[in-house]
């Protein structure tokens, strides 16, 4: 097996780095699925998993391949309407750890999962929101996984589908947004924090340079004084996740 | 007691007229293609297709030229790419375009919400400032008559024809469902008419021996459909699992019109029914999909 981990298992390591054993966190389809249950086999065993197809406290058996697999039932702790999950887990303010990612974000967070032009005539029709904009306006803390390019980092959405912490001049606290907002971009490169409500480079993965980051990033980047070098995942995490938690390679891709 | 026991064919043709709302439910779980496929069968036209995920049975029902609008949350092939046909349909180069009409799941679902309960509007924390609400003239404002919060609004949302697949029904149409519940009970509250198609009919007797259970009561209920399979590529928990090499293989079938176009004329068109549908898959696929049981213990309803 090479030992030298790939983009998108960095990703799904450094995402579940994100999160704690007994956090309540609300899991999206591709990468942040496979960093919760990476985490949940490693140092969160507790990890309270919650999907808005309406499964509670899962625990599945197989990696699910959506996040309606039937996996996701087998076991779970409670099965909820929709309805529920929206109104009373994620609205009432149960959920600790929302994820996303999309197709384009701006500085200040803001994801577009929408369209690419505008809104009336897409040059790219994308799939909308889905849960999206609810998981950003009402989670405590907001995660954010996607790789990084001059087309996904952008000065400007082309629409503004989940609000990150400013949106058409606003703060999300003008706007009445309850969470928190995002508060890590994990991407293949680095990781970056808010600060003021503005991205900022904290952590660089091993190798990466200054330059890289900002040559794949639509807009002037700002970055920590000294950005630390984020962990590689070591053989025992590899194995795992290329052998138990993806061996068919769904989002190891 | 009403016998509403129907053939898909029955029920679609007397439920579903052209220019009419419809919502086939479930979310990835219990998705009826079989509801979907009889109504491309039936050449159902101008329809506006409402559904949180339009998933692949919206997408066929789009190539085959059943929609004039789609309202829907998210439109893609969970896990796996787009929705081609509605691709075609909304960019900025079809030619014949499709109305499209968008919230998140949360804004959908408060329509089916407040549909359901009589009531002409939801309330949901949401949207303030975010673009959803203003490319959607149905999403408004209101400040809390409370706490005087800006809190979003959606109207009530009544559609014409409600499809609801389940495990099991009897044949006055008291559905059962375990597993994800998608927006099932809220769709079919909301809808002026319902169909509910179920996996196996089932005496009355077996309904009222668990009848917490059931999330569609017999009596908001017009057609019964006794259609098995009837969800396929998607799943129904405890018969079926989802097919997710179909769901893969529908990329490249979708891309391309041709493919598309050739795949609904043999699945679709150039079958009768679910029945003659399920005999053209291959029986290595039905083994691998057959559901390995596990039971639950069961409750005790005695008092």
């Amino acid at each position: 097996m090479a030992t030298e981990p790939t983009p998108s298992e960095r990703m799904a390591h450094r995402a579940a780095k994100e999160l704690h054993d007994d956090d309540v966190v609300f899991v999206g389809i591709g990468l942040p699925n496979l960093a919760c249950n990476l985490a949940r086999a490693t140092h969160a065993p507790s990890l309270f998993m919650i999907y808005e197809s309406g499964a509670v406290g899962c625990i599945p058996e197989r990696l699910p391949v959506s996040i309606g697999d039937p996996a996701l039932v087998t076991d779970s702790l409670a099965v909820v309407s929709q309805a529920d999950i929206f109104q009373m887990y994620l609205q009432r303010g149960l959920i600790e750890v929302g994820f996303l990612g999309g197709a384009q974000i701006d500085r200040y967070g803001n994801i577009n999962t929408t369209v690419i032009g505008s809104y009336s005539n897409p040059k790219v029709r994308l799939p909308g929101s889905g849960g999206a904009c609810e998981i950003a306006v009402h989670s405590k803390r907001l995660l954010v996984v996607m790789r990084m390019s001059k087309r996904t980092f952008v000065e400007t959405c082309d629409y503004i589908t989940s609000p990150g912490h400013k949106l058409h001049g606003k703060t999300r606290q003008e706007l009445g947004h309850p969470g928190g907002g995002p508060t890590k971009v994990i991407t293949d490169l680095c990781v970056m924090d808010f600060d003021g409500g503005e991205m900022i480079v904290t952590e660089l993965y091993p190798g990466v340079t200054r330059e890289q980051v900002q040559a794949a990033c639509g807009f002037s980047l700002r970055f920590a004084e000294k950005p630390t070098t984020t962990e590689t995942p070591g053989p025992d995490v590899l194995r795992l996740l290329r052998e138990k938690l993806d061996p068919e390679g769904l989002y190891l891709k | 007691m009403a016998d509403k026991l129907r053939s898909m064919k029955e029920a679609i043709a007397d439920t579903v007229k052209d220019g009419e709302s419809v919502v086939i439910d479930g979310f990835t779980h219990l998705i009826c293609f079989a509801a979907g496929h009889e109504i491309i069968r039936q050449r159902r036209q101008d329809l506006t297709l409402v559904r949180l995920t339009p998933d692949l049975v919206y997408d066929q029902m789009i190539a085959a030229g059943c929609a004039k609008k789609l309202v829907f949350s998210w439109a893609g092939n969970p896990g796996v790419g787009s929705l081609h046909a509605m691709r075609r349909r909304t960019e900025s180069s079809a030619k014949d375009r499709l109305a499209i009409e968008e919230y998140s799941h949360f804004g959908l679902l408060s329509r089916f919400l407040a549909g359901a309960a009589g009531l002409p509007f939801w309330p949901l924390k949401n949207y303030n400032g975010c673009d959803i609400a203003k490319t959607n003239e149905a999403i408004k404002f209101i400040a809390c008559p409370y706490t005087g919060e800006t809190i979003a609004t959606v109207p009530a949302l009544r559609p014409d024809v409600a499809v609801i697949h389940c495990q099991r029904a009897d044949r006055e149409g008291n559905a059962q469902v375990w597993g994800l519940y998608g927006s099932q009970k809220e769709s079919a509250f909301a809808a002026k008419k319902v169909i509910v198609v179920a996996e196996e009919i089932v005496d009355t007797q077996v309904i009222r021996r668990d009848p917490n259970r059931t999330i569609v009561p017999g009596i908001i209920v017009r057609h019964v459909v006794h259609e098995p399979f009837g969800a396929h590529p998607s799943y129904v928990q405890g018969y079926y699992d989802r097919d997710n090499d179909f769901y893969v293989a529908w990329e490249d079938i979708s891309r391309d019109e041709a493919k598309y176009q050739a795949y609904l004329e043999e699945f679709v068109y150039g079958v009768k029914g679910r029945a003659e549908y399920k005999q053209k898959m291959d029986a290595g696929v039905l083994a691998k999909l057959k559901a390995k049981p596990r039971m639950s213990e069961g409750v005790d309803y005695g008092y």
